[in-house]
């Protein structure tokens, strides 16, 4: 995984509710079993106006010139609800996007994206209202977002604080390989086998 | 001091919690299906890892099987090589895999409880948000994504931070002909979609008590509709008398041993949920969607709203976009509303007794000319039950396609797909734009009130729709 420190990019404003993993990678795509090449299909739907992807959509916010090269995605609340599909942040990651902020994110997209050295930022409606007026008042400005500090910065140079969980904050900065890290207990994982095996036999 | 019953389930499977660090708890089964599972196999195979416990992984094909043939070389090719890639890693890992033709293959969340893999007191994860379903067992069950499976299938352990708690009541009796699916789509409908997002909800009350295990399923199985982690209702006599005899439940010893457990899991008197919602089980009317997500939601005998009618103006826009791409007005009768397609199926409402209660409704009748409707069982156990029953001859007799075990027209990963524009009634958990297929409309139901849909050729009230026929 890639670490994350910092990043600064073009903000592409995300103006719906409630986007769901399916708008994110329609199910035709997950049929890959491999991790890349997801991000040609990103939105899939709203961003072609046919099913075999071959014409854009000019009205979709991804497709507007001055988006094209965005890496900071602005969305609104419960951004990647629905099914538990890690194509979504593959997409997202393939596409281009290092940062997403919204004012609330679905949980187990959130945990994904955190696997996939992707920052989601949460801040409060009314900054995220914020953020959204000024990139739409001047398309193809630039959002930062520094993650050692846990700040966003707008395009007017507005600093916004932002929560996270520190292991998730580590994770990211690091790029950590969780699987080696929990490995590094393994002796405690032997510890609840044994336990297990004596107290409740019929789960060991 | 007293606990919930998730805590009790969280502290029983803490391996290690450490100040500033994630918790590491111990999963007591995963279950693995062909779509979220290569690129974690290859994960393994790349960091030169193994899977640390094949016995506690089971694996099936469900999302991408046709529903219409046993026969591989006619899927469609990218789907055959997922399957054949899952068949592939079960051999090489040691895990055991009830693949396509398999007479036990089915949906990942109809066949874990009905071989009593699906137990009480377990942590029960699987790259799919429905694993909540398994919580119907008093069991903590979530989904999770392809990183989280290739760490558990390495470590048999999750990294977890502890989730926040929310009991829903339900008490008194539901109405005649009013169903768990309705219970659940009205409290989405009431909480939102992303009214339970960082709560694990225990669902208690005497309606819930009074459900089969198959209606507590359905129940926990949308929780993740209503954004929570999991969803999970405590144990009782149904729960043990549902596993006892089961193929993987406890044996001999094992079993008064299990169950002397599983009777302390419940909440205890006066633990401390984070938010309560009480519910009056007579409140509930049947429940269909109208827009493009579940807690687009009202009341059969209402009509479909107006997006001014929505005071939050982001709601308002969610409305108006929802109405746009479902092609529908404000104030529309819900009941008025024609279909082309039902489909009757899901790891939500695809298990025997879902079949059995749609059967009731539907024999002797026929399916409306201009719809099409399919019935899909869950597994291939429900598929021989039905048959070993007559229901399959009820459906074919009503005209209704009698297909084989999978998630077939729920996500439309197989060929069971709407097309642009067509209208479905579906006993399944999503209507999002595009699920059932690009440019289908779907309305979430109940199944007795799909298969009324079906014969009526629009959506219809189940109750009028049987009281009609009572008196004709």
């Amino acid at each position: 995984m890639k670490p994350f420190e910092q990043h600064t990019g073009i903000a592409a404003p995300l103006d719906r509710v409630n986007v769901d993993t399916d708008a994110i990678i329609p199910k035709q795509f997950l049929r890959k079993i491999e991790r890349t090449g997801f991000g040609a299909h990103l939105f899939h739907e709203w961003r072609y106006t046919d099913y075999e992807g071959t014409t854009e959509n000019p009205q979709f916010v991804l497709n507007r010139p001055e988006y094209r090269l965005a890496t900071v995605l602005l969305a609104r609340d419960n951004f990647g609800c629905g099914s538990s599909r890690e194509h979504a942040p593959w997409a997202l990651e393939d596409y281009g996007f290092r940062v997403i902020i919204a004012p609330s994110f679905a949980d187990i997209f959130y945990n994904n994206c955190v696997k996939n050295g992707i920052l989601l930022v949460r801040l409060k409606t009314a900054e995220v209202d914020e953020l959204f007026a000024q990139v739409q008042a001047k398309p193809g400005a630039k959002v930062s977002a520094n993650l050692p500090d846990q700040v966003v910065i707008g395009p007017d140079a507005k600093r916004y604080s932002f929560e996270i969980n520190p292991f998730a904050k580590t994770c990211l900065l690091k790029g950590l390989d969780q699987i080696g890290w929990t490995q590094q207990f393994n002796d405690q994982i032997e510890a609840y086998e044994k336990k297990l095996k004596k107290e409740k036999p019929w789960l060991a | 001091m007293p606990k919930t019953m998730y805590q009790k389930i969280w502290d029983a499977h803490l391996v290690r919690q450490a100040q500033g660090d994630t918790a590491i708890i111990y999963v007591n089964l995963q279950l693995v299906h062909e779509v979220t599972s290569p690129q974690a196999f290859e994960g393994l195979r790349l960091a030169k890892r193994t899977v640390r416990c094949p016995r506690k992984t089971f694996a099936t094909m469900d999302h991408n099987v046709s529903t219409r043939t046993k026969n591989i070389d006619l899927f469609e090719a990218m789907s055959r090589l997922q399957m054949e890639t899952l068949a592939r890693n079960c051999k090489e890992f040691g895990i055991t895999l009830y693949d396509y033709q398999d007479k036990d293959q089915g949906i990942v969340h109809v066949i874990g409880p009905e071989m009593g893999i699906t137990q009480p007191g377990m942590v029960i994860v699987c790259g799919d948000s429905h694993t909540s379903t398994h919580g119907a067992f008093g069991a903590l069950a979530f989904g999770i994504g392809t990183s989280e499976v290739e760490h558990v299938l390495a470590t048999q352990t999750l990294q977890q931070n502890i989730a926040k708690t929310f009991q829903i009541n339900i008490d008194g009796k539901l109405g005649k002909n009013i169903t768990s699916k309705d219970i659940i789509l009205y409290i989405i409908g009431k909480i939102g979609t992303a009214g339970a997002t960082g709560y694990v909800i225990e669902y208690a009350g005497s309606a819930i008590r009074d459900l089969s295990m198959e209606g507590r399923m359905t129940i926990c199985n949308m929780s993740i509709e209503a954004g929570a982690r999991a969803g999970m209702i405590a144990p009782d006599e149904k729960t043990f008398k549902y596993l006892e005899g089961r193929d993987h439940a406890p044996q001999g010893d094992d079993w008064a041993k299990a169950v002397a457990y599983w009777k302390t899991l419940p909440s205890d008197q006066g633990a401390k949920f984070d938010k309560v919602l009480n519910i009056k089980a007579e409140d509930i009317k049947p429940q269909v969607t109208w827009g493009t997500s579940p807690g687009q939601v009202v009341s059969v005998e209402d009509n479909v709203p107006d997006p001014e009618s929505f005071k939050d103006p982001t709601e308002k826009a969610g409305a108006q976009n929802a109405l746009k791409y479902m092609g529908l007005k404000p104030g529309t009768p819900m009941e008025s509303i024609k279909i082309d397609k039902a489909f009757l199926g899901s790891c939500t409402n695809g298990r025997i007794e879902d079949l059995r209660a749609a059967a009731e409704i539907v024999k002797g009748k026929k399916v409306d000319s201009a719809v099409q409707a399919i019935v899909v069982p869950g597994s291939g156990r429900v598929r021989r039950q039905a048959e070993k029953e007559g229901l399959d001859k009820i459906f074919t007799d009503a005209g209704f396609e009698w297909r084989f075990a999978g998630c077939s027209m729920c996500l439309g990963m197989n060929d069971d797909q709407l097309s642009k524009g067509e209208r479905c009634a579906s006993s399944s958990n999503r209507n999002f734009e595009g699920r059932q297929g690009p440019g289908g409309r779907t309305h979430l139901m109940s199944p007795q009130m799909v298969v009324a849909a079906a014969i009526s050729g629009h959506i219809v009230d189940i109750r009028k729709f049987l009281e009609e026929r009572k008196l004709s």
